[in-house]
């Protein structure tokens, strides 16, 4: 196996500044992630990121510099493309308003498989059908799915939320799963076991993980801690920049 | 994706059914409108079918028209019988119908002619009047009614009748020593023949033996057969209907009435009058067209800010979207389906909205006009303005789809607002 193919995500002398006239907000020289690794990014609000993610799931383009991802130059991606290759590999969950309220929760889970055919298929292969893998996914969630199923996403609270989020983000195997300070909106107790769920779920479909958040206290669950600090150039001498988040 | 388009309306069901409903009215105004100005016209130009020519006091064609067609407004001046017989007696004429108006009964004008009026009036595709019942006016007091009268009033064969001079709706004077026997009932025909009580010519001077200058003479009243008795010979009628053995003759024979030397004549063409109506009305009509264009072109600004003022908020929905893997041209082909739907479903209510409008303005006008309105299947020139309308919706619609395009390439998968 090539390193390229080994490292799911590889960042290479990456630039990356709003505009010309603003100093740089990600200045990082190297940072890759290997295969099912779970890596925990910690940053001060701030601190670029969630630039840095976007720059990974291919929303940002860098104004220098190589970010690949699952072996894939992002930079040699058109639009269009960067949009199915981030549905295709990818699996996102954000701090709240995961869902769409108008939809049932199991159509939420499977909204990218309506996008992708590749997620759909990858799901239809792990369970029997979409249906059963989004009760399977709803089950390793300790959802009950004949309970929840078809309830409205509004009347769920909001660790129930989260969790539909993750199944959402895990349902058709996407090669990385990005979460964005997903615990922030949950308390300490809930926190702990939906941490449990994320990494045993991530575990079995083989993902690879990359967990931001601003609270460092988590980051002993995880194979490897990153302080954005530490990679990010940029980070040390921007001060200034605390509006950008 | 239309799944999801239809679930997002419902979400947002209280500002997707005024957006419907303001789109509803605007079709249904302007399709109202457009029936009623054709129906009207075809209604109009069914009136009167087979006259050559419509001869009255001198005063405007369009005048003329609408007092001996369609019992609009009141003569000016009679003709008196010395013309009609020289008329009648011309080479080119083929037959006259004399037509006296004047009288009214609860309402409808009573109009005095003869028996030419029943054999020789045509209307629409060239129809002869037909009895649903009874038969024409033999005797000076009978009374022939329009299917109108005879179903508003509920009259039957031999009812007697009291006719009021004047053509008021509530007659101060009535004719009470005279009471008119119905002695046949017409079939309906769209026109204003429907809301008229026709009599001889005779019976509209039984009618006046009393009365001397508009004026009741004192007195008991002449007693219904000394009237049977008297010299009945009409001294004047209000119009004529004239057709010609050849209609080359038309303008001649025109020209010849118009020119008459011992009484001021006029003489139209009853197609020619017409025109000069519609010129009139024209105006009136292209005012309600643009009031109506306008309405529709309100129905659509506002589909267009119920989905532009809704993007601010579904930003959220739409990096929701985009996170789960939606396109922004999914999120474009989302707001346009919107806008799809919401047209659509306000076109159907529209159509529907319709033809309740039809329904109920055709009875009014029936009643009030004796116009015909009928409920018809949409035409070429509505399905056109329909067509034109949903275009329309669809483009209403790509504006705020671009805008929620634009703003979902911006926002990316941003959650924060």
């Amino acid at each position: 196996m090539s390193e390229s193919v080994s490292h799911v995500v590889r960042l290479n002398q990456v630039n990356f500044h709003w505009s010309k006239s603003l100093k740089a907000v990600i200045d990082i020289p190297e940072f890759s992630m290997r295969r099912g690794e779970s890596v925990f990014l910690q940053g001060a609000s701030g601190s670029g990121k969630t630039t840095l993610l976007s720059l990974i799931a291919a929303v940002l383009q860098p104004q220098s510099g190589q970010v690949s991802v699952d072996g894939v130059e992002l930079g040699t991606l058109r639009g269009g493309q960067r949009d199915q290759f981030r549905v295709d590999r990818i699996g996102l969950v954000f701090q709240q308003f995961n869902l769409l309220p108008f939809l049932s929760v199991s159509e939420n889970i499977q909204l990218p498989c309506r996008f992708s055919k590749l997620r759909r298929s990858q799901a239809v292969h792990a369970g029997k059908s979409i249906d059963e893998e989004t009760d399977r996914l709803l089950s390793a969630m300790h959802l009950s799915p004949s309970d929840i199923k078809n309830r409205k996403v509004t009347d769920l609270s909001v660790g129930q939320q989260q969790r539909v989020a993750v199944a959402r983000a895990l349902i058709g195997r996407p090669k990385l799963i990005i979460a964005d300070e997903p615990t922030s909106a949950l308390d300490s107790d809930t926190r702990q076991a939906f941490l449990q769920l994320l990494f045993s779920e991530v575990h079995a479909a083989g993902c690879t993980l990359l967990f931001v958040s601003h609270d460092a206290s988590l980051g002993s669950m995880f194979d490897r801690s990153v302080n954005l600090k530490d990679i990010n150039l940029a980070a040390n001498n921007s001060d200034m920049l605390g509006a950008t988040g | 994706m239309i799944g999801i388009a239809w679930k997002s309306i419902c979400n947002r069901w209280t500002t997707a059914v005024l957006a419907v409903l303001a789109i509803a009215m605007s079709v249904a105004l302007i399709l109202t409108v457009e029936k009623i100005r054709r129906d009207a016209r075809d209604s109009f130009a069914q009136t009167v079918s087979g006259t050559d020519l419509i001869i009255g006091a001198r005063s405007g064609s369009v005048q003329l028209l609408l007092y001996s067609v369609f019992r609009i407004g009141n003569a000016t001046n009679n003709i008196s019988w010395k013309s009609v017989e020289e008329i009648r007696q011309r080479q080119a004429v083929d037959w006259i119908i004399p037509i006296s108006l004047g009288d009214s009964h609860a309402g409808f004008r009573v109009l005095g002619t003869n028996h030419d009026y029943f054999e020789r009036y045509r209307y629409g595709d060239k129809r002869s009047l037909e009895f649903a019942s009874g038969k024409p006016f033999d005797d000076v007091f009978d009374a022939v009614l329009g299917s109108e009268v005879a179903a508003q009033l509920g009259y039957k064969i031999a009812d007697s009748m009291v006719v009021a001079h004047g053509t008021g709706k509530v007659a101060l004077v009535e004719h009470e020593n005279q009471p008119f026997k119905v002695s046949g009932i017409l079939k309906p025909t769209g026109t204003p023949v429907d809301r008229a009580v026709h009599v001889s010519l005779e019976g509209i001077e039984a009618m006046h033996v009393d009365w001397r200058n508009g004026a009741a003479v004192k007195g008991e009243g002449t007693d219904a057969d000394v009237v049977r008795g008297m010299d009945l010979k009409p001294r004047a009628v209000t119009a004529l209907l004239v057709g010609l053995s050849s209609r080359g003759a038309v303008f001649r024979e025109q020209r010849a009435i118009n020119t008459y030397r011992a009484e001021p004549l006029l003489a139209i063409l009853p197609g020619v009058a017409l025109q000069e109506l519609w010129g009139l009305i024209s105006v009136a009509e292209k005012a309600l067209l643009i009031v109506s264009i306008c309405v529709v072109v309100a129905g659509l600004v506002n589909l267009m800010s119920v989905l532009l003022a809704g993007l601010n908020e579904r930003r959220r929905e739409m990096a929701v979207l985009r996170s789960a893997g939606a396109k922004p041209a999914n999120v474009f082909l989302l707001l346009c389906i919107e806008s799809a739907v919401l047209t659509i479903g306000g076109i159907i209510l529209g159509l529907a909205l319709h033809y309740l409008l039809t329904g109920l303005g055709a009875l009014f006008l029936q009643q009030r006009f004796g116009l015909s309105v009928a409920l018809s299947l949409p035409g070429s020139t509505d399905l056109k303005i329909l067509l034109a309308i949903a275009v329309a919706g669809l483009l209403a619609g790509t504006l705020p789809a671009l805008q929620a395009y634009r703003k979902s390439l911006a926002d990316g998968l941003s959650h924060r607002l």
